[in-house]
């Protein structure tokens, strides 16, 4: 070859660009190696998650059972009180308490509210994402007022752990539920102002259909479950599969998509805010007369005055907050449906004061697996749009 | 929901796989040798009747209480059309840790087996990308198994025993 001509490379070269770890577009701390042919993504080579690792497993095996609430509330942090209903519930299945129905319509409206919230964050991300920030300054004053609720309460705002083994700690006061009723009235009018701002936007349409699509059965086999895998087309929502805490009393219906792309996503999210917001309504109108806990002494605290009055009142507050309770030995998992999908508790208890095995099957954990898939041949502003409207949560991601 | 014929179906079907049955719950639990665990779950999946398509979780579990089976692994399968669900579990000695990676039936089970790597040690045959997911990769024990203890051994201010097991 003549000296004056550059041999011409064969091999393709590929650029390597880091997304993360921290990165504004990422909603929460985990990385992505992007492997790129110029401006297409051809692969995600690295996904690095366990940034916020905090050994919830282990550390399970060494509280007693009332203060593993506290752990669940740090999961997705962005819906708790479903976390900690999600633990109640599986504590109660194992010591088979039945709660009395007001209790459980509480959580309902807990829940739900919860739901939207998680929603709100999730849908009013991906607007700001494309660009469009105004969704998310004025849905998240509505967030504001979800907390007030919470507040209220738990005394909390996002770590709420709300609730107790047997049903609630108080009856919702005077204020609480004038806030709700008040959420009700006005919330509607706010999601349609979010919805005309983008639902059928030109702008947000061209850049989120199409985007980051999954089929249903790819979905089913990476472990999909929740908006998800709603978004992909089946209809599979914990609610209905495993009713629990009452939810077959309500009627409500589960939006699915069709292609499970960014667009489908979306509109999951915000169909399902307004199935929250009727479940709420039907809660509110037909909530029955009762307590708000069930009688379980050995985990439920006693009144104060049967404290101080009562000797069995004074034993059993005594074991409980030593953590000395007597639980029945057994296997047991409860899945809840959460914001992002089926969040599971597996508790293993071998009669003493704290779990014998407690595994959280966490629905971020699992379904971030298949990022890889879905962002393969897109442009890096594709990826993070497929990113925040899968909706990973940095906490329920390593837990 | 699942029944007696179903329970006495997966019975048959899996035929001498299964050492014990048990019931925990609202979960029929099927202990299997680890030897036949692969296929199994194979098995589980794939044939038409049965088509435990979904694989909700698994986990591991360590209890050196029990000689010769201190190690144990947990999988939860769903069949979502006839919303059946039933629990797998097949238990090993701490010397023989090889267990079969069911990643080519579901791969959601791909980042399931590294964190159970991860935390107890188990080596997954098969595993196409076998490392640490949620520890530092230079960690050089499996922080889940019994003998590690939570706390770090130089603190004095939180003794196991003023705080439970």
């Amino acid at each position: 070859m003549p000296a004056n001509q550059i041999a011409p490379t064969e091999e393709k070269q590929y650029t390597y660009l880091n997304l993360g770890p921290t990165h504004p577009a990422t909603h929460g701390i985990f990385q992505n190696v992007l492997k790129m042919d110029g401006e297409i993504i051809v692969d995600s080579s690295d996904q690095m998650v366990g940034y916020i690792h905090r050994a919830f497993e282990k550390i399970a095996e060494h509280r007693p059972y009332q203060q593993i609430v506290t752990l669940t509330d740090r999961l997705n942090y962005c819906s708790s009180p479903i976390n900690n209903m999600g633990w109640h519930m599986t504590v109660e299945k194992l010591i088979n308490c039945q709660l009395p129905k007001r209790a459980e319509y509480m959580r309902v409206i807990i829940m739900e509210l919860a739901r939207i919230s998680d929603h709100i964050v999730c849908d009013a991300v991906i607007g700001v994402d494309s660009g469009a920030l105004t969704g998310f300054t004025y849905l998240f004053q509505w967030r504001e007022k979800i907390y007030d609720i919470f507040e209220e309460i738990c005394g909390a705002r996002l770590t709420t752990n709300i609730g107790r083994i047997g049903g609630m700690e108080r009856e919702f006061s005077e204020t609480c539920w004038k806030r709700i009723r008040a959420f009700l009235k006005d919330f509607p009018k706010a999601l349609k102002e979010f919805e005309k701002l983008l639902v059928r936007n030109r702008i947000f349409m061209d850049r989120t259909v199409g985007v980051g699509p999954i089929s249903g059965e790819r979905a089913l086999e990476y472990g999909f479950t929740g908006p998800n895998l709603r978004a992909a087309g089946v209809d599979y929502d914990v609610r209905v599969a495993q009713p629990y805490s009452s939810y077959q009393d309500f009627e409500f219906d589960i939006p699915i998509g069709k292609t499970g792309d960014t667009y489908d996503r979306f509109m999951v999210r915000l169909e399902e805010m307004w199935q929250s917001l009727r479940i709420i309504e039907q809660a509110v109108n037909k909530m029955p007369d009762g307590e708000f806990h069930a009688h379980v002494p050995d985990f439920y605290l006693p009144n104060k005055e049967d404290v101080y009055s009562k000797m069995e009142a004074l034993i059993y507050h005594f074991k409980i907050v030593m953590g000395e309770q007597d639980v029945p030995k057994g296997e047991v998992y409860h899945a809840v449906e959460g914001a992002n999908g089926e969040l599971g508790f597996y508790l293993i208890s071998d009669g003493g004061r704290t779990p014998y095995r407690m595994h959280i099957r966490r629905p971020c954990f699992i379904y971030y697996q298949a990022y890889p898939e879905m962002i393969r041949g897109s442009l890096i502003s594709d990826a993070i749009l497929t990113l925040s409207s899968m909706n990973v949560i940095a906490g329920e991601l390593d837990a | 929901m699942i029944t007696t014929e179903i329970k006495e179906s997966i019975q048959s079907k899996l035929g001498n796989f299964v050492i014990a049955v048990e019931q925990h719950y609202d979960f029929p639990v099927y202990i299997v040798k680890k030897a036949h665990l692969h296929e199994a779950l194979k098995t589980l999946k794939e044939d038409p009747e049965l088509n435990f398509h979904f694989l909700t979780t698994m986990c591991g579990i360590h209890s050196p209480e029990n000689e010769g089976a201190e190690f144990g692994l947990m999988y939860q399968l769903h069949n979502m059309p006839n919303n059946w669900r039933i629990r797998v579990r097949a238990f090993m000695s701490k010397n023989d840790l090889d267990v079969p990676t069911v990643s080519d039936i579901w791969p959601s089970a791909n980042w399931q087996e590294r964190q159970e790597y991860d935390f107890y040690g188990f080596n997954f045959t098969g595993h196409p990308d076998l490392r640490r997911i949620l520890n530092m990769e230079e960690m050089n024990y499996f922080p889940m198994r019994r003998e590690y203890p939570l706390e770090d051994a130089w603190r004095d201010d939180k003794e196991d025993k003023y705080f439970g097991r």
